[in-house]
Parts: structure tokens; sequence; C-alpha cells
């Protein structure tokens, strides 16, 4: 399973990479290979929009289950995927690229620190395939 | 009768329980809730129960042995044979409607087939299988509406003349929803306004806009500039329909719709007590995933050939059942077939030449009405098969006398609009005859001359 080093993680599957005071979130590599076909995305929040971690962003939907996004990070949001919900697929072939869902400015910097490094993320998806 | 156990299997689960007798295993209730001893009288052969029902049901008067210019939502048309010929079919005719493709590419093309007649009568992308009838319709069209915003807008402006059963039944439907607030059709609110009326209640905060075509008294609107301006607030417009005007009319999908609503009764379903009837639904493309019930589609299996499936059924089960919008698993599949048959069997011509004999017959109906003194048309906007009847008494006092004289008079607005006390709405379909015209406008005549 691919984990990039540079994002954190959730123990739901979420990744986050920051880049200046700009959050960008999506799912990871594993939580598209677990849903398996994605056949249906949609975002649940809107530009400027201000959003609190733990919150939904986005529901992700595959022929065999359908998962709600929930965001790793609190603040406002300054864009989404206005594409993705055209082309669902894409979370499978590129979740860490074109498969972005959100990008938000972070109110609290701070909650990073509760995330996941690659490492930790690497360790906790073994963890759980046993 | 169905008995679900045996003797001998209740006193084994007696046994298992630790209670003697059934009168001790309900012996915690009190006696006076208890089934009471029943003061039946003896029992009778089939032959005397049949003969007593009968007895009892001449009680009844029905459109066939009175006419009737009773509309006001459901519509006496003719159906045609062979409606109920392939209704009747065993394959059709089950308790359940059996989903899986495997074993029900009849009963799925069947559905296939009312989904494509629905999206080209009203002119929309697509339709669901269909819903229990036009209210629970609509109320779903608030559903969806509610949920494509996510609850961040909660307005719903409704026209006082949408059918104020559409319009009770969409408020109980979504009590239990936060803060949403319906307005437009206030008591006092003014009833001719059309569409212009309700322009100026949508905002930034409207959900939907409901709108009905022809409207609950009949008249005939353009809701193109309504919806342009709606969309323009960002809301969406929701157009319950009587279908058998749309053989004739422009479609509320060329108006711009979003959502397209209907009861499905006047497709070759009879009047039946009020149903089962059918509940139209119908959107555009971009909102599929928000409509409620199901949509079966046309695919190929794996040799290759053409098969049908359910495409869309995952909102109430399956994979997405907590994240369900609406609880509407099921559809009316036997009333979609009929409405399915009679469509394919009139075609477009057909249709058209039915929703042609119910105007020109309703025309000439208020023709003749309006030139009998004391009697008028309320206001002069374009009608459909429904008008109303300004009287010189009240519309129960006339439709007394319309009974006496074996003619099921019209539907007495009083009932939902308190004001309109001498307003008579009247419907003419097909099944009126010129005769049967004449004939009314004789009891007019003479409660005119009174």
């Amino acid at each position: 399973m691919n984990v990039l080093s540079d994002l954190k993680y959730t123990k739901t599957d979420e990744w986050v990479k920051v880049t200046g005071d700009v959050a960008t979130v999506g799912i990871s590599d594993y939580a598209q290979n677990q849903l398996s076909d994605i056949v249906f995305v949609e975002i649940t929040v809107a530009p400027g929009e201000k959003v609190k971690k733990n919150s939904t962003c986005a529901t992700v939907e595959s022929v065999k289950a359908a998962a709600d996004v929930n965001l790793p990070v609190s603040g406002e949001v300054t864009e989404v995927n206005e594409a993705l919900p055209a082309a669902p697929e894409t979370v499978n072939s590129d979740p860490y690229g074109q498969a972005w869902l959100v990008k938000l400015t972070l109110s609290d910097p701070a909650e990073l620190e509760g995330l996941m490094t690659a490492a930790e993320y690497e360790a906790y998806l073994k963890e759980r395939d046993h | 009768m169905f008995i679900p156990h045996s003797a001998s299997e209740r006193e084994e689960m007696l046994k298992v329980i630790g209670a003697a007798s059934l009168d001790e295993l309900f012996n915690d209730v009190p006696a006076a809730y208890r089934f009471p001893k029943l003061n039946l009288p003896p029992a009778l052969t089939e032959m005397e129960a049949l003969a007593e029902l009968e007895e009892i049901s001449t009680a009844n008067e029905t459109c066939r042995d009175l006419i009737s210019f009773l509309g006001a939502g459901a519509y006496h048309h003719y159906t045609p044979a062979v409606v109920d010929a392939v209704l009747r079919r065993g394959e059709f005719l089950t308790a359940y409607t059996p989903y899986q493709p495997e074993v029900s590419q009849g009963t799925l093309q069947a559905i296939f087939e009312y989904q494509s007649l629905i999206a080209s009568l009203t002119g929309m992308e697509v339709s669901n299988a269909s819903h229990y009838d036009g209210a629970t319709a609509v109320a779903e069209a608030v559903v969806m509406a509610y949920y494509n915003f996510r609850g961040k807008r909660s307005r719903v402006v409704v026209s006082p003349v949408v059918n104020p059963a559409y319009r009770q039944t969409a408020r109980t439907y979504t009590q239990g929803y936060d803060n949403l607030v319906y307005t437009g059709d206030e008591p006092d609110a003014d009833l001719d306004a059309g569409p212009d009326g309700l322009i100026s209640l949508v905002d930034d905060q409207t959900a939907l806009v409901i709108v009905q075509y022809p409207d609950f008294f009949g008249r005939i609107y353009d809701y193109t500039s309504l919806v342009e301006q709606a969309h323009a607030r960002g809301a969406l417009v929701a157009v319950a329909v009587n279908p058998t005007a749309l053989g004739l009319l422009k479609t509320p999908g060329e108006m711009g719709a979003d959502i397209v609503v209907g009861e499905g009764q006047p497709l070759g379903l009879p009047l039946m007590y009020g149903g089962p009837y059918l509940g139209i639904s119908a959107t555009r493309k971009d909102l599929v995933r928000k409509i409620a019930g199901r949509i079966v589609g046309e695919s190929v299996d794996s040799h290759g050939q053409r098969a049908y499936v359910l495409t869309l059924s995952t909102r109430e089960q399956h994979i997405r059942r907590e994240k369900a919008t609406s609880n509407i698993c099921t559809n009316v599949a036997l009333m979609a077939l009929a409405s399915t048959v009679y469509m394919s069997l009139l075609g477009k011509r057909g249709m058209r030449q039915v929703a042609e004999l119910c105007y020109h017959k309703a025309h000439y109906a208020a023709g003749k009405i309006a030139a009998i003194p004391g009697f008028s048309l309320c206001g002069n906007t374009p009608f459909f098969h429904e008008f109303i009847v300004c009287c010189p008494v009240t519309a129960r006092e006339l439709n007394e006398h319309l009974l006496d004289h074996g003619i099921i008079g019209g539907y007495e607005l009083a009932k939902d609009y308190p004001a309109l006390q001498n307003n008579l709405l009247v419907a003419v379909t097909e099944m009126i005859s010129r005769q049967d015209i004449d004939d009314f406008c004789d009891v007019l005549q003479e409660v005119s001359h009174d």
C-alpha cells in the first residue's frame, strides 16, 4: 500500500498535506483500496465555510460501501475539488494527487501534532491487517 | 384464515416460558383491556355471506351509476381493457415486487419502460420507479431539496393552489426536520396571484418552490419565469403535474423545472376509493443521486445480452442505509405497470387526443354554465379540464340538487378554502358526453330560477 512520506494521516484513513498555511485533504491509498471501485463522490462543504476537525466534508461511495470523509484539521474551506464528482474513479487511480477533496486554511496548526506520520500510519495499517 | 401456530406449537412455547395456559400468559394485562367476547351472529354459509355483502354494496354509488364532474386530484378516465388484461397476468400480479435481476427481467423491463415514458411525458432526464401517490411524491420532493442543500436552506415556498392534500402530507412527512418552514400558502394568501405572487417569497434561504400544473383550480400557468427567478436565488423548483394535461401542454422540463412530481392515477388507474395510486417523480440528471426510491437501468449481461438491473437503490438500502435521506424503498410496480400499458397503448397521439377531448369538453361545459343566469366562471386564466364555477347558492346546496338528479357535482372548495362557500370546482373528462353536460346545465337552470 502506498503511503507518502510528506503527508499526515488519521485513524480513519484521511490524509492531509500542509503547504504554507493551506491544508489539502483526501483519502489514503489504503482507504480507496478497501472501498474498491468508487462510483460516487459528494463534497458536502463549500468555500468560505468554517469547519471543525472530525466533521464530515465528503461522502465517498463504492460498489460495496459508503464512507464519510472526516476533516483531520479545523479551518476555513478555500477550495473544493469540483472536478471530482464527475470523475469519482480518480479516487482509485490517484488518491494523493488529482483526487484531493478539500483545501482549507488552518485555524489551529497545533492540531497537526495529533495526526500520524507516514511511518506511524504504516505501522497502524500493518497492525490492522493482522 | 391464516393461523401461524398450531395448538401443539403454542403449548410448546408456553412450556418454554413457563406459563400453564394462554390466559395465564396474559394475566398481567388488566381484564378490561383483553380481547372482549364478541357478540357475533351465527356463522353464514359462503352463499349467504355473498348475498349479504352484495346487498350492502348496493348502497354504493359510483361513476358507473352516476355522472361525475368530481376531480380535484383524481379523475374518471376511460381505461382500455388491455390494461387490466396485462395487469392480471400472474407474472406481474404478485404481492411483492421481485427486483433480483436473475429472476425478474420482465418486471424490471416494465419499470424501465415506465421510467422512459414518464421522462418523456414530463420532459425530464430521469424518473424513478414510482412512489405511492402524488402526495408522497410531493413530500419526497421537499426531502430531496432539503438534503440537496444539506439542511442549510430551510424555507419551502408552496403555492396556495397546490392540492391541499399534497401540502398537508408534505408537512406531516417533514415535521421532524430542523427549522423547515413552509410559506406561501397561509390562509390569507392571494389565490389568484399566480406564479408572480410567489417570486417575492423566494430568498437565499429557500430550498424549494412548489407549484402545480395545472393548479388545484385547473388553471394553466407558464412557470418558466418563476423557475428562472428561483434559480437566480439558488432555489430548486418542483412542479406537481396532472399527467393527462402533459399530452397537450408545454412540459415542466421545457420550463426548466428541477423536479416533476404528480399523481399518476389518470394514466389508466380506476378511482378505487382513493388508492393505491401512483406517485410520479422525475428530475434532472445532476440531481439523480438525490431522488428517493429506485431506478431501473438497462445494461448488458456477461453474454453481452440486454439486461435490466436496479441501477440506483443504494440510498435506502444495502450499503448506504445509515446515510439514507428517504425511507422509501418500494414503488407501486403494479400501478406503474398499468400506467405503462395505458401510455404505450395510447401513444403520443392518443395521449394528446385524450387531453384534447378533456380540454374541449371542459370548455364547452364552462361556456354553457357561464351563460346561465346567476352562474359564472371565476377568473379568466386559461384552464385545462377543470374550472371553478361561482354559484348563486353554496356549492354544497348545488351538489345536493345535482345528486338528486343522478349527478355527482364538483368539489366543494370551502372544504379547504373557507371563504369559497359558493365555489364549485368542476372537472370534465372524456367520460362526460355532451348530453351529460346539458343535463348538468339543466339542473343549474332550475337552481337559477329558484
